[in-house]
């Protein structure tokens, strides 16, 4: 008999079991939420660093199934930013105090950290497990409850990347239910949860209809707006390399991160020299046909040709109808326009450069801000340059919140080649019509109470540093039979203080943190040199 | 109290049950149940309270479940009660589900309307299987109030109407006494022992470890069939989808009702295996019933038993029993003289107080402080406290600090102002 001939009245896509469905998962997100707000911050950094261990040693497997399930990226590169998603992550915030209230003894303010609740959570195709990784640890590090939509076209591996992860996270002692899956997504089911009061917030990485969805649900949002950075090198620029940066920055993952540059605007003093420096890290300088078949093949009249999204330079241009050498990774267009009169000033998550030559530095602002009239505001742009006066002018130009300076602006711009908090959900703020204009991070899960004491320089502030916030930890086990309270039974079990949270069996406890520092680094050192 | 519930209680006492209407007057609680919504019920006058009485489990996963009111009003386009002399596409679909769900060996399910008729057909069922006529049940046990429900029952309710059982075909036994069974049993003329897997009425005293897998295997040496009544210990209420399943015990004959239907549309179930469903294969015709098994009851069944069995719910029935758990230990803590006592499986719970009459005036309290659960009428020192399984964190926190109020004031009314909470 067939599924829907013995369930014979099927009310599976009504609204009500839509909701109701929704609503059971949020519910038992909240409950994992309200219990992992009892655990201290040993045992969140516990559950935490047990869950980026995992995600980490399955780097280079969830970076080789994303690729073959998308068809996005490059495997190598994938794996770094699993690998900078994980343990990196942690690494980079391991030292923030997310659980403990922090006391301003100047100010006679103490704050307590309040965690969201139940943070929604949204992944692109682009980067599917990367994405995965970074919203769960921000989640864990919070003492938040995730429940995670993966995009439909990486569902496969961002599914059993969670499952993974959520194991992980129960072996070492966090409340069930702190992470979930929606293992079916669609687009009902997506609007339900993000607009579920049951939410407490979304955190959208995805197409600007997803992000956009999200700030109309009338929930609180952390949604990003697409790239498009300029990259500005200058008179007083280091030519060879700026060059090798924009190569490695528009190579690595096949341009994928929307951080990656768009066009190189330089100065016609820089060009040839510019041209050749490029030309030698790995450019294929394209010729006015060649431009014009890449103009061709990439938009279409309903915008960008998905196809070549993430695809390599070689793959690109053979759909073009040209060849290139089999040593270049990135094809340098040069364009003479910048606007809605020229494609190829669109954003592009191609390793295809637009290379436009401006006549003075003021033009090259200009550009720059229009480059980014077209998409990209709120979101990053680069400069390659050795003077600082430059430097600030074209930051307060351009509307972006970020501005890379003489790094290379995918990396860069996420936090892997600068020391901006590592991230994959770039917050583009006003500009971007978003809520945060900083690079997204656990911070942005939680907000803070404040005792706040009378100013009068006569009241003195209570002595803070011997209180404590009281963390019950896990909830104890209800008896389940055989237990009668006849006669005053037993006494009564209250909930021990501490928290008895087992240290994620399996994890190498013995790797110090300088160990892992130190893998972190030469991990990018190499990608960087790659 | 408005003057049009007054006006409306005296048309209660006119038409319907003065006495039962009178007794909730007396007993402080005058509750006209009105709006319903998840775990809220609405008094006529507006009051808000908490439902943790749940008739039992009827209402186990709320009150007008969404799910439950839409299965149901999507049903009523294509079903109605159906005819019970003809095979039928929604009985045997719910009876498919049942045999899949159910331990292993139940595999027909005969269908009542209420829990009392499946009571009938589950004694009836082991009678014709074993050519016996005796049926051992629990002393304080309750199975409802039909011509043989009520004889396997406390004789409080079959005395009234001059229905006790006078031929010596109905024996009980106390609970948790092995002995006792064993002597019951021993003379291998007994049909079935029928047990409430907790027995509700009597205030869920937890059998004891290896009782019941103890009372199985003597129904087999003895040859008589046991009938796990799973009225209120199904659906999830104990953590697992069958509360006797969780017990070890594999059943000849189960009986189901109640929360199968979530309130919407009443049906029970007896879910018999090969042998105590013998009859079904000689004489199919034996039993009838109308309204048994009504196919849009069936349909809202088959939607509680997908809903119960998501992993969701599992997770949250295990969160609500120890945190409720926790919150009452610490209530006990407060109070230790008067609250003496906590008896929990799950979500079954029976909370006990220092006195014989103690549960009642914890129940007018908890009452007026807007949470509705209901002594145990076999055992009035004990409370039933029969949280859903889709409760929020947020209601349980609402309802324990409820809960605190309560049993502080019902401890000074029973012991005077003398003695105070602890803390």
């Amino acid at each position: 008999m067939t599924e829907s001939a013995s369930v014979l009245i099927d009310i599976t896509d009504s609204p009500a079991a839509l909701n109701a469905q929704v609503g059971m998962v949020l519910e038992r997100a909240r409950w994992a939420s309200q219990v992992y707000q009892r655990y201290d911050r040993d045992a969140t950094l516990a559950i935490t660093e047990a869950v980026a261990r995992v995600a980490h040693s399955k780097a280079a497997e969830y970076a080789e199934w994303a690729v073959r399930e998308t068809g996005f990226g490059v495997v190598e590169h994938k794996k770094l930013k699993n690998e900078l998603s994980s343990l990196g992550l942690l690494d980079y915030y391991r030292n923030w105090d997310f659980v403990n209230p922090r006391i301003d003894e100047e100010r006679k303010i103490i704050e307590i950290p309040r965690p969201a609740g139940v943070v929604f959570a949204l992944a692109p195709s682009t980067n599917p497990v990367a994405t995965v990784y970074f919203k769960v640890i921000s989640a864990l590090l919070t003492r938040n409850a995730i429940v995670f939509s993966p995009h439909p076209a990486a569902l496969e591996c961002c599914t059993d990347a969670l499952d993974t992860l959520t194991a992980a996270a129960i072996e070492a002692g966090a409340p069930d239910g702190i992470i979930q899956v929606v293992r079916k997504p669609t687009v009902p089911l997506i609007e339900a949860y993000m607009g579920s009061d049951k939410t407490d917030v979304t955190l959208a990485t995805g197409g600007s209809a997803m992000v956009r969805a999200a700030y109309s649900s009338s929930n609180p949002a952390i949604g990003v707006g697409p790239g498009n950075a300029p990259a500005f090198v200058d008179a007083t620029a280091d030519i060879k390399q700026a060059a090798q940066n924009l190569i490695e920055s528009k190579s690595f993952d096949n341009s994928i991160l929307c951080t990656n540059e768009s066009v190189v605007i330089t100065l016609q003093s820089v060009d040839d020299g510019l041209r050749r420096a490029l030309k030698s890290a790995g450019a294929h300088m394209c010729s006015e046909e060649e431009t014009d078949a890449l103009r061709q093949y990439l938009f279409h009249e309903r915008g960008f040709n998905v196809e070549a999204i993430g695809r390599d330079a070689s793959w690109i241009a053979s759909q073009a109808g040209f060849k290139i050498s089999t040593r270049a990774t990135v094809l340098v267009a040069p364009i003479t326009k910048i606007g809605v009169d020229e494609a190829l000033s669109r954003e592009k998550l191609c390793p295809v450069l637009g290379y436009y030559v401006a006549s003075s530095n003021d033009q090259a602002i200009a550009q720059a801000r229009g480059l980014l009239r077209m998409s990209g505001a709120g979101h990053s742009a680069s400069i390659h340059s050795q003077d600082a006066q430059a430097a600030i002018d074209f930051a307060s130009a351009v509307e972006t919140y970020r501005v890379v300076v003489n790094a290379p602006c995918s990396q860069g711009a996420a936090g892997f080649a600068t020391n901006l908090p590592p991230s994959f959900t770039i917050g583009t703020g006003f500009y971007g019509r978003s809520s945060i204009g900083e690079n997204i991070g656990p911070q942005h899960l939680l907000h803070w109470t404040k005792l706040a004491y009378n100013n009068d320089p006569a009241e003195t502030m209570g002595d803070y540093t011997t209180t404590q916030v009281h963390h019950k930890g896990p909830l104890v086990k209800a008896p389940a039979d055989g237990i009668s309270g006849y006669g005053g039974g037993r006494s009564p079990q209250v909930a021990p203080q501490s928290s008895p949270v087992s240290q994620g069996a399996g994890s190498s406890q013995n790797i110090s943190r300088d160990e892992i520092r130190q893998i972190i680094v030469e991990e990018l050192r190499a990608a960087l040199k790659a | 109290m408005s003057q049009q519930k007054d006006e409306f209680l005296e048309r209660s006492k006119t038409f319907w049950n003065p006495n039962k209407t009178q007794f909730w007057q007396d007993a402080g609680v005058d509750l006209v149940i009105d709006r319903r919504e998840d775990y809220h019920l609405y008094d006529m006058d507006g009051k808000r309270l908490i439902d943790v009485h749940l008739n039992g489990g009827t209402y186990n996963l709320g009150h007008r479940n969404a799910e439950l009111l839409e299965v149901l009003n999507a049903g009523g386009r294509r079903f109605d009660m159906g005819n019970h002399h003809f095979p039928a596409l929604a009985r045997t679909a719910l009876a498919e589900k049942l045999a899949e769900c159910t331990p292993e060996g139940l595999q027909y399910t005969i269908y009542g309307a209420g829990g009392a008729e499946a009571i009938e057909l589950a004694i009836k069922s082991a009678r014709n299987a074993t050519q016996k006529r005796k049926i051992v049940s629990i002393v304080k046990a309750y199975h409802g109030h039909s011509g043989l429900s009520v004889k396997a029952g406390d004789e409080r309710f079959s005395k009234t109407f001059l229905s006790e059982d006078l031929l010596d075909e109905f024996v009980q036994v106390p609970f948790n006494d092995l002995s006792a069974m064993e002597d019951a049993l021993k003379g291998r003329d007994v049909a079935a022992v029928i047990m409430e897997t907790i027995p509700a009425t009597y205030g869920f005293p937890m059998p004891h470890e290896g009782y019941l897998p103890e009372v199985k295997r003597l129904c087999e040496r003895y040859d008589s069939l046991y009938i796990a009544d799973e009225v209120q210990t199904g659906l999830m209420r104990t953590g697992s989808l069958w509360g006797i399943t969780k017990y070890g015990v594999t059943p000849d004959i189960m009986v189901i009702g109640k929360g199968i239907t979530g309130g919407m549309y009443p049906i029970s179930c007896c879910v018999v295996n090969e042998r105590a469903g013998q009859w079904l294969k000689q004489d199919g015709f034996a039993h009838m019933s109308t309204a048994g098994g009504a196919e849009l009851g069936c349909i809202v069944a088959m939607k509680v038993l997908e809903i119960t069995q998501r992993p969701e719910v599992a997770s949250m029935v295990t969160y609500i029993s120890d945190y409720v758990r926790a919150g009452l230990d610490e209530i006990r803590a407060l109070y230790p003289d008067f609250f003496i006592g906590i008896r929990q499986n799950g979500v079954i719970m029976g909370l006990e107080f220092n006195d014989p009459e103690g549960a009642k005036p914890v129940m007018r309290h908890l009452y007026e402080h807007g949470v509705w659960a209901i002594f145990s009428t076999l055992d009035p020192s004990v409370l039933q406290f029969k949280p859903g399984i889709l409760m929020t964190q947020e209601m349980c926190e609402e309802m324990l600090r409820r809960v605190e109020v309560a049993v502080g004031l019902a401890q000074r009314e029973v012991f005077g102002e003398t003695r105070r909470r602890v803390a």
